[in-house]
């Protein structure tokens, strides 16, 4: 395969290959947090940190990993490190914005099971990017992340005003928005591919 | 059925429940991800229902074996680390057993890791329950996804391909739905899922006589 240009990475990662519309990732905050557009951008930006940080954990251990011909403990020293880390920006974010981390609450903590957040350190380590490419596939997850997760809550505090049937209301109308928002999306297919 | 409903859930009563009446996909929609992203085709849901539910049932027999010996402060973590093992046991048997399922899930067999469900009964039940009940329990829960996904992967691989485990069905005319096997496929097929059981559980109420009135 030839090497993959940050810039295609980069809109590859953000669109064509949208982690939650395309690659159905983190589909529980994405479900669960999307009412409100005051808490999804803030989520975004959350989950996008601690992207990054498992992201340049995940290159440091893989590289440690294949250093000592232990490779069936990725799995689970990705994991830990993950929720070590996602400690530490909780606590962080206690200390340094109190009122942020109050508005998160719950879904903080829940960071650590998203399966985004793990799917961007095993997919980087599996695409086999170097430093760099991950660097800029752990942003580019973070900002699709976001960017669908802004869109759906859109979506959803406009249809809180229109008159939805009473069987559709609930998850299965969040699903067959998702599933619209996926369709459209679906246009970028191709881009970053050909250049 | 004839069973006490109250009272300490029968062995059969556990089992039931993650089987039907709280199913992990329909009811609860835990573990969503990877229902929606190898649901492509039956083989591959099923391949999937099956890892999850191993996974399930041998990380509830382990956090109820030891779970007068952890202490509450780290139980998350041993949690995470006993179901990563697991996984990881998966993940190799995938391998060894068929290489080209192993590619067809990829990633995702590892992302078992971070499925809700799983973390979610190890700390709602199998935490507090002998080890018997746990299992059951979580043999339910894991047939209960496993027959999920696999509603899933059927419906997609009937209108997206025509076939079903490979076989056609529509003889040759058949014209595929191609966006079945696509992302947006998948949360349209699920969403259809949930219509149909949330319009079939408020005919059921309707048609129930009521004790009370109506609001």
């Amino acid at each position: 395969m030839a090497p993959e240009s940050l810039t295609q990475i980069f809109l590859g990662t953000l669109l064509a290959n949208n982690f939650v519309l395309a690659m159905f990732l983190g589909l529980c905050p994405f479900l669960g947090v999307s009412g409100k557009l005051d808490t999804a951008a803030p989520m975004g930006a959350a989950t996008t940190f601690v992207m990054l940080v498992a992201s340049l954990c995940a290159y440091g251990l893989n590289w440690l990993v294949v250093e000592f011909q232990l490779e069936f403990l990725r799995l689970i020293s990705f994991i830990v490190v993950i929720a070590s880390a996602v400690q530490l920006v909780e606590m962080f974010m206690k200390k340094y914005s109190p009122a942020l981390f109050r508005a998160l609450g719950i879904f903080l903590p829940l960071i650590t099971t998203n399966c985004a957040v793990l799917g961007v350190a095993l997919f980087q380590t599996a695409r086999e990017y170097n430093f760099l490419q991950s660097v800029v596939f752990a942003i580019a997850a973070g900002a699709g992340f976001t960017l669908a997760l802004v869109l759906m809550a859109g979506l959803r505090e406009r249809l809180n005003l229109a008159n939805v049937p009473g069987v559709v209301q609930g998850t299965a109308l969040s699903l067959m928005l998702a599933g619209l928002l996926s369709l459209a999306f679906m246009g970028f297919a191709g881009l970053g591919a050909g250049e | 059925m004839a069973l006490p409903g109250k009272a300490p859930p029968s062995t059969l009563d556990e089992f039931l429940e993650g089987l039907w009446r709280q199913n992990p996909v329909f009811v609860m929609v835990l573990g969503m991800c990877p229902a929606l992203a190898v649901t492509v085709s039956a083989v591959n849901a099923l391949a999937m229902g099956l890892a999850t539910a191993f996974v399930l049932v041998s990380s509830a027999l382990l956090v109820s074996l030891i779970r007068k010996m952890v202490p509450k402060e780290v139980r998350i973590a041993t949690y995470i680390v006993i179901i990563a093992t697991f996984v990881t046991v998966v993940d190799y048997l995938i391998a060894a057993i068929s290489l080209e399922l192993y590619e067809a899930l990829g990633a995702f067999i590892q992302l078992i890791v971070v499925n809700c469900l799983i973390l979610g009964r190890a700390e709602a039940h199998a935490s507090k329950h002998p080890p018997l009940p746990a299992v059951t329990n979580a043999l339910g829960m894991g047939l209960g996804f496993a027959i999920g996904l696999f509603a899933l992967g059927s419906v997609r691989e009937i209108f997206g391909a025509g076939k079903l485990f490979g076989v056609s069905l529509f003889g040759p005319d058949f014209q595929p739905w191609v966006v079945m096997v696509l992302p947006p496929g998948g949360f349209f097929v699920l969403g259809a899922w949930l219509l149909l059981f949330s319009w079939w559980r408020s005919r059921k109420v309707t048609r129930s006589p009521l004790p009370v009135g109506e609001g």
